[in-house]
C-alpha cells in the first residue's frame, strides 16, 4: 500500500479539506455549527448554567425573562438549565446507539453482501426476525428487565436498530460486486482486502455516513419515547423526561407553562436539523462527483 | 445515381432556431441557427454525434424541448392543409392535439416507453381515443389491426400481451405502430434502432421501408449511425456543435460531401465489405458546448482550416444541387469519397 | 509463434427457471466452444448481444471458471494451475470493458486508480516512482500531459478519456493478453479510429494480443484485418477463419444472414444488398435453444431430420478455416 503520510499532511486530507467542502455550501455549515453548539452544550454548559435544582413553588411556571430566559418548570426550578444539562445524556446515548448501529450494520451488511452463500443466509434470516418485530415495545419489554443506564440504553437501541441499514448496505455492496472497476480489479489481481477497503468502501462511505447521522437521529427518538413513557429510571433533566413531567403536571393546560413542553421539543428539533443539514454536506465531503 | 425526390413542398419549416439549456455549469448552446425545410414525403435523416444538438432539435420540432432547456429564438413552422402553423404559438391544449395527430415521435428509449401494466391493446386504444372520442371499438381495432400488420406483428398475438412479455424488436414495432395510429403526416424517429439485435435492426428497417412506400409519410431521423442513412435517407443532415453544417442528397452527401466534418466522417468510419481502404481518425475531441471559441467549431479538427475560420462562423451557402453547406472553403476543396 | 491463450471444449452453463417449489434448468451461455490465439495476434469475436461473446471473453481472461473444458495459458491448464502460477497468468490476461463510466472506481483519482497495481505488484516502492511510471503510462495512451490527469476524478474525464485510462490501466502489468469487450461502442464515431489505433499501436510496441469482442461486425473487421474472426451464435462459434475470408466469403448461413442484414455507411452498396429470408422471424433465447444445429429454426437451408438432430462438427474447408454447418461436411 502507499507509505504512510506526514502527520500534517494527514491533518490537511482528513480535517481542513472536509472543513472547507463543508463550508461551501450554506446548509452544511449551518448543520455544522448547529451540532457543535449542541456538543459544546453538552461537554461545557453544565460548568457555565449549574442545574437549577432547589424546588421554589413561588417560582410555578413563570413566562421567559432575563433571568430564567425559558420560563420555569412546575416546581420553580429554571428551564434553560435543565435543557443544557439534559443534552448530556441525551446526545451521548444517541452518539453511542449510532455508532454501534452502523458499526453492526456495516460490517454484517458488507458480509452478507460480499461473502453470500450461507453467510448471507444466516444473516439475512436474522435481519428479517429482528425487522418483523415490533420496535417500539420490544425495547420498552428490554428496558423493564435490563437495569439501564446510558451505556445499556445506547446497547439496546444500537442492537435494535442496525437490521435496516444492513439490508441496505448489503444491497449496495451487492451491486458494487457486479461493476466493472471490481471486474479489473481482479483481473489486477488486487486482492481481497484491497478490493473491499479501496474499492467497495468509498463506495459505501456517502451512504453510511448519512445514516450515521440518521441513525443518531433515530436513537434520540427512541430514548426519548422509552424516557417518555416512563420506562427508563430518569434525572429529571432529561429532555425525555421533561416531556414527561410538562405532560403528567399539566404544562399544556396552562398558557404560561407551555414552555417547559415546547422546550425540550424545540431541543431536540434543532439538534435533527442541524445533524440532516449537516449529513447533506458528508455527503460531499465522501463522494467527489457532487462536488463537480 | 440520385435518388427520387420527393415533391418539393415543404411540410416544415424552421427559421434560425436557437435552442439552450440552462445548467450548473452555465448555458449550452445545444441548436444554433438551425434553417431547415422539410419537403413532404421525404425521409431526412439528421445525423450527428453526441452533443452535436441533433435529439434537441427534434424536440424542438415537437416542442418538447425538455427542462432545463428552452427555445431562445427562431421558429417552427408547420404546412398543414394549406395553413401555416406555428406550434410554439399555439396553446398547450392545441399543441397536444397537434401532435400525434399531424406530427408523431418515436422516442430513444420506445422499449420503455410502454406501459407495463397495460396490455397493449389497451394503451392503442386508450391512444386513439384520447384524441377522437367518436372513434367506435369496432372502427378502432380495425385500424390497429391494419396498422400492427404494416408493422409485420401479428396482431391477434401481439394485442393480448403485455409488453414485457414481448421481445424488444416487436415492442419497437408497437411503438412505430402507435406513432402512425392519428395518421400524422410526419413521423419523428429518435434512434429507432439501436438496443436492437442486428437481424431485428434489419426487420425494423423493413418496417420502416414498407411504411414509405404505402403510406407515404414524411419520416425524420435523428441517429448517428451513418449506416442507418446510407440505408433509408433521401436527404441527410449532419449536424455539428449544434447547426447544420451540411445538408444534402442522400448520395451526394456520402459521396461528393462538401464539408470537412462530413468527409472525415465518411473517411473514420470502417465499411463492412468494401475493398481494404485505410481509415483516418479524427484528432482532437468535440467542443466544449458551453464555452465556445469565436469561428468554425470543427477548426481544431480541421486540416483545412484558414485565417477566416478563426474568426467568423461560416454562414450556410448553398451549392448549386440543393445541398448546403456551412464552411468557408467548401469551393477550394474538391473532396471525394469515392466515384459513383 | 507460440499459442499463448487456447479455449478447448469450453462450456459455462448456469441455472434458469429455479423457484421455491421447483428445480431450475441448465441453460449453456457458452457452448463447447474452441479458441486460439497466438502471441501478439488479434482474434475478432463478433455476435449479436446475448451469443454468450462476453461470457466467453471473461472465461477467458479467467474471471470465470467454465463448467467443462479447460483454459490454456501457454498449453498449461489455468485451473489447475497452482496459486503462484495462475497469479502470473491472472496478470497476463486483462480485461477492457465497453462502459468507460463504470470502469474506473469513481472514488479514486486517475493517479490513485493507475498506482494500486504498481505497489500492488511491486513495481514501484514510493511514491515518486509510482507517480513516475504513472505519468509514462498517461502518456503512452496519449493524456499529456499527464499532470493534468493524475488527481482528477474520472466524471470530471470524457469518455474517451476515460478509455485511454482504462487501457493505461490494462497495459500497466505488460499483459501478454487483453480481452477488449466492446471497447468503443460507447465512444463517439468520430473518436473511435483514436482509440482503435492506440491499440494496434500498443499492440506493435508490446506484443500483446487482442481478443477483440464485438457485435460490430465492420469495426472488427477493420481492427482484425491481419488476424482472425471468429462468428458466435447462441454460445456456439459457427465460423472461424482469417478475418477476410470470413466477411467477404461467408459460409456458414447464419453469417450470411448477418452479413445481408447489416447495413453499410455506403448507400449503393447497402440498397442494392439482398437480404437472406430466414425461415422464422422468431429469435431464439438461451432457454429454450433448439435442438441439433441452433440456427436450423431460422436458416433457409435447413434439412429436416440432419440438421434438427445433432449439431454439425467443425468442418474444415481451409488450414484455418472451418465451419459448423453440414452443407460442408
Amino acid at each position: 500500500m502507499a507509505p504512510a503520510r506526514s502527520l500534517k499532511r494527514v491533518f490537511r486530507t482528513f480535517v481542513i479539506e472536509p472543513l472547507k467542502i463543508i463550508a461551501s455550501s450554506k446548509a452544511g455549515l449551518a448543520g455544522f455549527i448547529g451540532l457543535l453548539l449542541y456538543i459544546s452544550m453538552a461537554a461545557f454548559g453544565p460548568y457555565i448554567v449549574p442545574l437549577d435544582t432547589r424546588p421554589k413553588p413561588e417560582k410555578r411556571y413563570l413566562p421567559p425573562s432575563w433571568e430564567h430566559p425559558l420560563g420555569t418548570d412546575f416546581e420553580g426550578k429554571d428551564i434553560f438549565s435543565q435543557i443544557i444539562n439534559g443534552a448530556r445524556d441525551v446526545l451521548f446515548v444517541a452518539f453511542m446507539a449510532g455508532t454501534l448501529t452502523v458499526l453492526i450494520a456495516t460490517l454484517l451488511g458488507s458480509i452478507a453482501g460480499f461473502k453470500g452463500g450461507l453467510w448471507d443466509s444466516i444473516i439475512m434470516a436474522v435481519d428479517e426476525v429482528l425487522l418483523t418485530i415490533p420496535q417500539f415495545p420490544l425495547l420498552s419489554v428490554l428496558a423493564a428487565l435490563v437495569r439501564l443506564n446510558n451505556f445499556t440504553l445506547a446497547a439496546i437501541i444500537g442492537v435494535l436498530s442496525w437490521p435496516a441499514l444492513a439490508r441496505a448496505i448489503r444491497s449496495q455492496v451487492l451491486s458494487l460486486k457486479e461493476r466493472d472497476f471490481i471486474e479489473a480489479a481482479r483481473a489486477l489481481d488486487l486482492g481481497t482486502r484491497h478490493i473491499v477497503l479501496v474499492e467497495i468502501m468509498p463506495n459505501l462511505m456517502p451512504y453510511i455516513v448519512v445514516s450515521w447521522i440518521l441513525s443518531m437521529t433515530g436513537a434520540i427518538y427512541s430514548q426519548v419515547g422509552l424516557v417518555f413513557l416512563g420506562f427508563v429510571p430518569f434525572t429529571s433533566h432529561n429532555w425525555g423526561v421533561m416531556i414527561n413531567m410538562a405532560w403528567t403536571w399539566g404544562a399544556i393546560y396552562y398558557k404560561t407553562s407551555v414552555w417547559y413542553i415546547l422546550s425540550p421539543i424545540l431541543a431536540i428539533t434543532g439538534f435533527q436539523l442541524s445533524a440532516i443539514l449537516f449529513a447533506r454536506s458528508l455527503e460531499n465531503v465522501f463522494n467527489p462527483r457532487l462536488r463537480g | 445515381m440520385m435518388a427520387i425526390a420527393a415533391q418539393k413542398e415543404p411540410v416544415i419549416v424552421v427559421r434560425n432556431l436557437s435552442v439552450e439549456y440552462l445548467t450548473p455549469r452555465g448555458v449550452v448552446k445545444a441548436v444554433r441557427n438551425v434553417n431547415l425545410e422539410v419537403y413532404k414525403g421525404e425521409t431526412l435523416f439528421i445525423v450527428g454525434e453526441s452533443g452535436s444538438g441533433k435529439s434537441t432539435l427534434g424536440f424542438a420540432l415537437l416542442n418538447l424541448v425538455p427542462q432545463p432547456g428552452y427555445i431562445k429564438e427562431g421558429e417552427v413552422l408547420y404546412r398543414v392543409d394549406g395553413n401555416e402553423v406555428n406550434l410554439m404559438k399555439l396553446p398547450p391544449d392545441e399543441q397536444r392535439e397537434f401532435r400525434w395527430k399531424h406530427v408523431s415521435m418515436v422516442f430513444q428509449a420506445a422499449l420503455n416507453s410502454l406501459n407495463p401494466v397495460m396490455r397493449v391493446w389497451d394503451q392503442l386504444y386508450d391512444t386513439i381515443k384520447a384524441h377522437d372520442r367518436n372513434v367506435s371499438r369496432e372502427e378502432a381495432y380495425e385500424k390497429v389491426r391494419n396498422l400492427l400488420s404494416l408493422v409485420r406483428l401479428d396482431a391477434d398475438r401481439v394485442l393480448r400481451a403485455y409488453p414485457h412479455q414481448l421481445s424488444g424488436g416487436m415492442r419497437q414495432r408497437v411503438m412505430i405502430a402507435m406513432a402512425l395510429l392519428l395518421d400524422p403526416k410526419i413521423v419523428i424517429l429518435d434512434e429507432p434502432t439501436t438496443a436492437l439485435d442486428l437481424l431485428t435492426q434489419k426487420n425494423i428497417i423493413e418496417v420502416l421501408k414498407n411504411i414509405k412506400s404505402k403510406l407515404g409519410t414524411t419520416m425524420i431521423f435523428i441517429t448517428h449511425d451513418l449506416s442507418l442513412a446510407a440505408e433509408l435517407a433521401d436527404r441527410v443532415a449532419v449536424m455539428y456543435a449544434g447547426r447544420i453544417v451540411e445538408l444534402g442528397d442522400v448520395y451526394e452527401v456520402f459521396y461528393r460531401p462538401k464539408h470537412p466534418y462530413t468527409y472525415a466522417l465518411m473517411k473514420t468510419v470502417p465499411k463492412l465489405t468494401s475493398v481494404d481502404e485505410e481509415l483516418y481518425p479524427i484528432p482532437g475531441s468535440p467542443p466544449d458546448m458551453v464555452n465556445m471559441p469565436p469561428g468554425c467549431k470543427f477548426l481544431p479538427r480541421c486540416p483545412y482550416a484558414a485565417d477566416v475560420c478563426k474568426q467568423v462562423e461560416p454562414p450556410d451557402e448553398w451549392v448549386a444541387s440543393g445541398h448546403l453547406v456551412a464552411c468557408h472553403l467548401w469551393r477550394e476543396l474538391k473532396l471525394e469519397v469515392r466515384s459513383p | 509463434m507460440s499459442k499463448v491463450l487456447e479455449l478447448r471444449d469450453v462450456s459455462v452453463a448456469f441455472e434458469v427457471g429455479r423457484t421455491l417449489f421447483s428445480g431450475g434448468r441448465m441453460a449453456k451461455a457458452v457452448d463447447r466452444v474452441n479458441l486460439e490465439l497466438g502471441e501478439g495476434r488479434t482474434l475478432a469475436l463478433v455476435g449479436e448481444s446475448g451469443c454468450g461473446k462476453t461470457t466467453t471473453g471473461k472465461v477467458a481472461a479467467g474471471l470465470i471458471k467454465p463448467t467443462d473444458g479447460s483454459v490454456l495459458f501457454y498449453g498449461k491448464d489455468v485451473w489447475k494451475m497452482k496459486r503462484e502460477e495462475f497469479k502470473e497468468f491472472r496478470k497476463s490476461v486483462q480485461i477492457i470493458h465497453q462502459d468507460p463510466y463504470s470502469s474506473l472506481n469513481p472514488m479514486l483519482t486517475i493517479f490513485r486508480a493507475l498506482s494500486a497495481p504498481l505497489f500492488r505488484h511491486k513495481l514501484v516502492s514510493s511514491k515518486e516512482e509510482a507517480a513516475d511510471m504513472v505519468s509514462k503510462l498517461l502518456e503512452t495512451v496519449g493524456l499529456v500531459p499527464p499532470e493534468e490527469f493524475m488527481n482528477k476524478y474520472p466524471h470530471q474525464l470524457s469518455g474517451g478519456q476515460r478509455q485511454r485510462v482504462v487501457i493505461a490501466r490494462a497495459i500497466s502489468l505488460n499483459p501478454k493478453v487483453i480481452v477488449a469487450d466492446e471497447p468503443v461502442s460507447m465512444i463517439d464515431v468520430s473518436l473511435r479510429l483514436q482509440i482503435l489505433h492506440l491499440m494496434k499501436d500498443l499492440q506493435r510496441k508490446m506484443g500483446v494480443a487482442y481478443l477483440f469482442i464485438t457485435h460490430d461486425l465492420a469495426t472488427g473487421r477493420y481492427f482484425a484485418r491481419d488476424g482472425y474472426t471468429a462468428v458466435m451464435y447462441l454460445g456456439t462459434i459457427v465460423e472461424f477463419g482469417p478475418t477476410n475470408s470470413v466477411i467477404l466469403e461467408p459460409l456458414h448461413p447464419y453469417t450470411r444472414a448477418l452479413l445481408s442484414a447489416i447495413p453499410e455507411a455506403d448507400p449503393e452498396k447497402t440498397r442494392m444488398k439482398k437480404v437472406m429470408e430466414l425461415r422464422s422471424l422468431d429469435v431464439p433465447s438461451l432457454l429454450n435453444i433448439p435442438s441439433g444445429c441452433k440456427f436450423h429454426p431460422r436458416c433457409p437451408f435447413f434439412k429436416e431430420g440432419k440438421c434438427d438432430k445433432q449439431p454439425p462438427e467443425r468442418y474444415y474447408v481451409g488450414k484455418d478455416r472451418w465451419v459448423a454447418c453440414y452443407l460442408y461436411e
